[in-house]
């Protein structure tokens, strides 16, 4: 058994624009999937996450590179030669055919035994806790019921990999998030290598043990959920994962994993950390999240302490929600309602005076993009 | 407005449509069993049952009693004849289109080629040229071909190509194909290409596939189209009377012979029987259709 359940190495796909052009959905792509893991692929509409799945499914073939399954080389193969499932983001499932017929559709293109078959098919029914409904079609049941049926007919054959293709786009929020978490518990219970693809950040932090964030066919970054969030290595990674506050600046000095950025939108340097070399000049971006800030009446010892002007406060429970400006810029901060008061002035009000202090630990140092 | 109360006007309409669309069919179907052999006005029923019993051209008495048009079409060689050709024609013309059909209508959803708009564009050809331009228009073919062949082939006697019932499949074949097309591409229309994907994902090759997964889901389509095409072929005059040959008449063709003569009840009879076939039909595949949808 390979290390690795899936890989793609610089792989590429190239599709023909209507206009006549050339576009490179998937651009030079290198993933290594470990065996057992929930893997989740995310980012945007058009960013060649789902591309990517329908190469490792076989629907694609790359035009480039070449996509591995345990370690053999996929070339051109056809979905019907591959060891790995699908779960459709429309789920598919046969009309035609009742709930166990759907599942057992799989095990008799395999040519199993009927009694293995008819085993099988009832083990899996009862694993997505769907027993009893055996008899009906798939019209009759819920959207969350017809989820669990298509995991089932993929699960049943035992593949290598499963692959889910914005499963729970289709389901409720609050089933989003039962499903999310059954999910979860169904991919450590069967052992087997999901690679899942959304969208949704929150629904990838919640369930993935390493996401690869993708844009406009590259993967940015991949990681564990908090390596993402707390680590980004871009401005793209930054802002797309959470929320973020993102200045621009021009590195003065560099000491260590330590820099000095002078920001001229607050008239002042920002002491940060950098995970990648900076050189002094360079002109760069930083980023810290609005739950990392703090808020208070009087100024910190901490040299990233600049006065600021409340001009919004929104209080949404568990936290309160504040826009200072400072200098020219407008800083999100998300300060947690930790005290149970009913004093207005503990929740910050319009037009307050406030100092924002920016610890330099939480202050991040990512390359400079243009736009 | 109180919605429950219809205006006298409505009502008048309603009457006046239905009346419309099916007197003439209640009207045909009461003159079937006319005791009058003239079949001019309606003299009552044969209401005896026995030996043949006649007055003057009134059917007094019979052995099929009320029936006896019903019984003298069966025993008339011709009809059975004419009606023996019209199903072979009907059901032949029917698989062969809806087989052709299907495929057309498959290839246009799928592949992208030259032809693709011309293609497209040519099913509707055959659905709104006149029928007698296109009877005469496969008319000239065939005769032109048959001509060619005959003498380059040096076929003589019976072994010449001539008009028969091969000749009218073929044109029914020619007409009906659209039909067929134009439907399973409505029911492509709705067709995700995922239901393929997942059947193929979960192991079947692409044969498997279009058998278990693609064509039990365009088969509504694919027979609501065959029937379009069934009951086109059951009644087509024109392009049939062009088309046939010697012992090739359908049984449209042999009404219109005898309407030429004496309109007996037998005709009524015949007409009768074809209405039921047609309805039981229509009827069927509508019970079928509205199970699988």
């Amino acid at each position: 058994m390979s290390e690795f359940a899936v890989e793609l190495r610089d792989v590429v796909k190239t599709f023909a624009t209507p206009e006549g052009g050339k576009l490179n959905a998937v651009d030079h792509v290198d993933m290594h999937i470990r065996q057992g893991e929930f893997f989740s692929m995310l980012g945007s509409s058009g960013c060649g996450k789902t591309t990517s799945l329908r190469m490792i499914a076989g629907f694609e073939w790359p035009t480039e590179g070449e996509v591995f399954i345990d370690g053999q080389p996929q070339g051109r193969k056809p979905p019907f030669q591959r060891p790995v499932n699908t779960v459709f983001q429309s789920y598919a499932l046969f009309q035609h055919m009742t709930v166990a017929q759907n599942v057992a559709f799989g095990l008799e293109m395999d040519k199993v035994d009927v009694n293995e078959i008819n085993r099988r098919v009832s083990e899996a029914l009862a694993m997505v806790k769907l027993n009893g409904m055996e008899k009906r079609s798939p019209r009759q049941l819920s959207g969350g019921q017809q989820q669990r049926v298509a995991l089932a007919r993929a699960l049943v054959k035992r593949p290598k990999v499963l692959l889910l293709d914005e499963p729970l786009g289709a389901l409720d929020l609050k089933l989003r998030k039962e499903m999310q978490l059954e999910l979860k518990a169904l991919q450590q219970e069967v052992g087997i290598t999901f690679v899942f693809v959304t969208h949704d950040q929150e629904e990838a932090l919640t369930m993935s043990d390493r996401i690869a964030v993708m844009s406009r066919g590259k993967v940015l970054q991949i990681g564990a959920p908090v390596e993402i969030y707390e680590r980004p290595n871009c401005k793209f990674v930054a802002d797309f994962i959470g929320e973020t506050n993102i200045l621009t600046g021009q590195v003065r000095s560099v000491d260590g994993t330590h820099l000095k950025v002078y920001v001229p939108d607050l008239e002042a340097e920002v002491s940060a950390v950098a995970e990648s070399q900076f050189q002094p000049g360079q002109p760069v971006h930083l980023s810290i999240r609005p739950e990392k800030i703090r808020l208070a009446e009087e100024r910190s010892l901490n040299e990233n302490c600049f006065a600021g002007n409340v001009i919004q406060s929104a209080y949404i429970g568990s936290d309160t929600r504040v826009k200072v400006k400072v200098g020219k810029i407008v800083l999100k901060v998300w300060e947690q309602n930790h005290i149970s008061t009913l004093d207005p002035d503990a929740y910050f009000q319009q037009n307050e005076q406030t100092w924002a202090t920016l610890f330099p630990e939480n202050t991040l140092v990512l390359p400079f993009e243009e736009g | 407005m109180n919605p429950n109360r219809r205006s006298p006007f409505v009502n008048l309409m309603t009457i006046l449509v239905y009346g419309f669309l099916y007197l003439p069919i209640i009207v045909l179907i009461t003159f079937s069993f006319n005791a009058s052999k003239t079949n001019i006005t309606f003299q009552g029923v044969v209401s005896q049952v026995g030996p043949l019993k006649m007055q003057g051209s009134l059917v007094v008495q019979s052995p099929c009693g009320p029936f006896h048009w019903f019984c003298e079409l069966g025993k008339n060689k011709d009809v059975l004849n004419a009606a023996r050709n019209t199903l072979t024609i009907a059901v032949t013309s029917t698989i062969i289109s809806a087989l052709i059909g299907t495929m057309a209508a498959l290839a246009l959803q799928r592949y992208n080629f030259r032809l693709k708009p011309f293609s497209q564009l040519s099913l509707y050809i055959p659905i709104v040229i006149p029928e007698i331009v296109m009877g005469i228009g496969i008319l000239t073919l065939f005769s032109q071909l048959f001509t060619f062949l005959n003498s380059a082939l040096g076929l003589t006697g019976d072994a010449r190509l001539a008009l028969g019932i091969g000749t009218v499949i073929l044109s029914h074949i020619a007409f009906s194909v659209p039909f067929v097309t134009l439907v399973v591409q409505a029911r492509l229309q709705g067709f995700d290409q995922s239901f393929e994907e997942a059947a193929m994902d979960l192991g079947a090759n692409e044969l498997v596939t279009f058998w278990r997964v693609t064509l039990p889901m365009l088969l509504p389509g694919v027979l609501s189209g065959a029937l379009m095409a069934f009951t086109l072929s059951l009644d087509d005059f024109v392009i049939t009377f062009f088309t046939n040959g010697p012992g090739s008449t359908t049984l449209p063709i042999y009404v219109y012979g005898l309407l030429r003569r004496i309109i007996t009840p037998q005709v009524n009879a015949l007409s009768t029987v074809w209405i039921l076939l047609i309805f039981s039909a229509v009827f069927l595949l509508q019970r079928l259709q509205s199970r699988q949808a």
